[in-house]
């Protein structure tokens, strides 16, 4: 791949040379030519005259004959040269104009700009390769909070909707094969800012490609990849990819827990979706047989946890022997009502349209609905843009993997600690989970759900770690007060209390800090910020710990200590 | 034979010949060193710099540096030989002169480093 600049130059060379022919020839006949003088003497131009009148006859024509009026001779040649000198510069101008619209001086200029905009960050940032469902929404949860990601698409007309939009503005994005190590390269995989790789391609081999190459240039750092197959998902687990995420087993396990346990699936909703849609009201039924729709990668994965809980199902396939689909599948699309009365829809509890056809699947729900109106929905949304009409066909439940991918790439970028904390939550019973849900729904308010993590350290909290180095107790109710007033409570809840090893879930108030722990809280994001200020200024946090508010400064200080002891001495 | 080539030599080649008949002649005389000589090494110098521009080789950058060289110590040359004829009172001097041809012999030595370069990547070319 070559420069744009020599690009250009290579095609000016040519014009160029034009112009500068031109104008030799043209400044040459100026000065051959015998011109008269005011007084009649013969009179020739020397080459600084020369080169003076063509360059301005050159660009502008009209500046007059100087210095002494033309001859006929040499009118006759500057008619020439005005003809010669225009076309030259109309030559150079249509070569540049031209090279500007050339597809591929447009590509190499669009590569150098992603370069260098790539070369501008100076703070972490992740690297997201393919920007189709599940990369826009991570780009777009990723922005909101301020983390620069750079972004790799092979699609043209994808890159060129980007670019109008205001995200794209701001996020370099590059049109190229991300498989591609040059690609992978300039978008900064050794660079040591990349912080994060997020395969997210639709393509497994393309995944593989980037997840291989991130592993081989930084072993050490974060690849996330989406997968569409068990065998791709054991290439990526077999050279340390940290993360791999199916769409079809998250919702699969989710969908499960909706049905078993319902309050902790909330706690994980509250999460994800900051505007959640509750079908799994504790008072439902959950109890009966389901109908499921398509029997592929997802009508398997779905298949695992229905057998693994014992949940009676029956299935509906186009094609169920060559799907290999379970005995007693039905065979049609479920998109007909004898179909689906054939499964049993009559009956069941609920269905699931899983087919890879969104038009399919809004007509499983209506028909469906129709046959048997107090049925539990599930749809499968495969397109991003068909959401209004999901919404509008009021399905319980949407799948949609793009966004469920999406939601579990950013949990782990922004909050690591979440991930850990749902699988403690998962261990623990339905009562105490559903305590915690109360709490985190008090302190959410209407406001949308933040969660972050505060680490006890010099760095990010020298008041704390000043305060426990001389030996003052900081519990961590002492983060959980209003800075402004201590009598109020931030809207936060304590989620967990990771130090060292041992994972602390719901740790009580009185729970004392050391240096090294991390906390993970949830609640609303104003409270981060005021938790920040009592972990950083030594004067707030002994106004939480004692209501002093204290004088500052060594003077004030000094005054104080002695009107103490004139007290003292009264 | 590539007759990209050989244009390409033709203008190496015309730059340092037309240069060093300008510097002929006694260093202080006027009459020794034609304008036009000074003037048709100019331009030919100017055609071969375009010519090297966009070449990505080590040679080639070093060939486009040479030649920028040249162009520099050749528009001043000129410049100098304007001044001399129409800004001062005195006209052209001894002293300008020299300076004039020193400058075009400085320009001489970058267009005799291009002509070596040139056949240096030429002789490393075996077929």
């Amino acid at each position: 791949m070559q420069h744009v600049f020599y690009l250009l130059l290579k095609r000016l060379r040519a014009p160029i040379i034009t112009i500068i022919s031109v104008y030799a020839i043209s400044i040459v006949g100026f000065v051959l030519i015998p011109g008269q003088d005011d007084q009649g003497n013969v009179w020739r131009m020397d080459f600084f005259h020369a080169f003076y009148f063509v360059s301005f006859m050159g660009s502008t024509i009209g500046f007059g004959e100087v210095p002494y009026a033309f001859t006929t001779g040499q009118r006759m040649w500057a008619t020439l040269s005005i003809y010669a000198t225009v076309i030259s510069w109309l030559y150079s101008m249509g070569t540049i104009f031209s090279l500007f619209q050339d597809q591929n001086y447009q590509r190499l200029s669009r590569r150098t700009r992603f370069i260098n905009q790539v070369n501008r960050i100076c703070e972490p940032y992740y690297l997201i390769c393919g920007f189709g469902a599940t990369g826009s929404r991570v780009a777009h949860l990723l922005d909101k909070h301020n983390i620069p990601s750079v972004i790799i698409e092979s699609k043209l007309k994808v890159i060129n909707e980007l670019e109008t939009t205001e995200i794209g503005q701001k996020l370099p994005s590059l049109c190229a094969d991300a498989s591609d190590p040059d690609a992978l390269k300039i978008a900064g995989i050794d660079n040591d800012l990349c912080v994060g790789v997020l395969a997210l391609t639709i393509d497994d081999q393309t995944n593989l490609a980037i997840a291989i190459n991130s592993k081989l240039v930084k072993p050490d750092r974060l690849v996330i990849s989406g997968t569409q197959s068990k065998a791709t998902t054991g290439n990526l687990a077999s050279f340390g990819t940290d993360t791999i995420l199916d769409p079809f087993e998250i919702f699969a396990d989710h969908l499960m827990l909706m049905l078993k346990e319902p309050y902790k699936h909330l706690i994980y909703d509250v999460f994800v979706n900051p505007h959640h849609n509750v079908w799994a009201s504790p008072h439902q039924n959950t109890e009966g047989s389901w109908v499921i729709c398509g029997y592929g990668r997802f009508g398997r994965a779905l298949e695992k946890e229905f057998l693994k809980h014992d949940i009676p199902h029956t299935f509906i396939s186009t094609d169920p022997r060559g799907y290999k689909a379970p005995p007693g599948t039905v065979h049609g699309t479920g998109t007909e009502a004898p179909t689906l009365i054939e499964a049993g829809i009559e009956s069941a509890l609920g269905v699931i349209a899983g087919t890879d056809n969104d038009a399919d699947n809004l007509s499983i729900i209506i028909t469906a609905r129709d046959l048997k109106p107090d049925l539990i929905t599930v749809a499968r949304q495969n397109v991003r843009t068909n959401k209004p009409v999901f919404k509008a066909a009021n399905v319980n439940l949407i799948m949609e993997p793009g966004r469920i991918v999406a939601n579990e790439v950013y949990m782990r970028i922004r909050t690591p600690l979440l991930t850990e904390c749902f699988s403690l939550i998962r261990k623990r019973d339905e009562a105490s989970t559903r305590a915690l849900l109360h709490r985190i729904a008090n302190a959410m308010g209407e406001q949308e759900l933040d969660a972050w993590t505060l680490n006890i350290d010099e760095q990010k909290s020298p008041a704390i770690t000043e305060a426990i180095a001389e030996g003052r107790k900081v519990g961590l109710n002492a983060l959980e007060m209003d800075p402004r007033n201590r009598d109020r409570a931030l809207p936060a809840v304590a989620l967990m209390l990771k130090r060292g090893h041992d994972s602390l879930l719901v740790p009580p108030p009185e729970t004392g800090l050391q240096k090294g722990d991390q906390i993970l809280y949830c609640g609303q994001d104003q409270a981060e910020q005021h938790m920040g200020w009592i972990m950083r200024d030594h004067n707030t946090l002994r106004y939480i710990q004692t209501g002093q508010v204290g004088p500052d400064g060594l003077l004030w200080h000094w005054l104080k200590t002695r009107r103490d002891q004139a007290r003292g001495t009264k | 034979m590539n007759r990209e080539k050989i244009v390409f030599a033709f203008f190496i080649m015309l730059a340092l010949t037309l240069n060093f008949g300008f510097f002929l002649g006694d260093i202080d005389q006027p009459e020794h060193h034609s304008v036009y000589e000074l003037y048709a090494a100019i331009i030919v110098s100017l055609i071969a710099t375009v010519m090297k521009l966009g070449d990505r080789t080590h040679v080639g950058a070093v060939l486009l540096a040479t030649s920028l060289v040249a162009d520099l110590q050749l528009i001043i040359a000129a410049i100098i030989w304007g001044a001399m004829t129409h800004l001062s009172d005195t006209g052209m001097t001894p002293h300008a002169m020299a300076s004039i041809v020193s400058l075009s012999a400085g320009a001489l030595l970058a267009n005799i480093t291009s002509v070596v370069l040139l056949i240096v990547e030429t002789m490393t070319v075996r077929h």
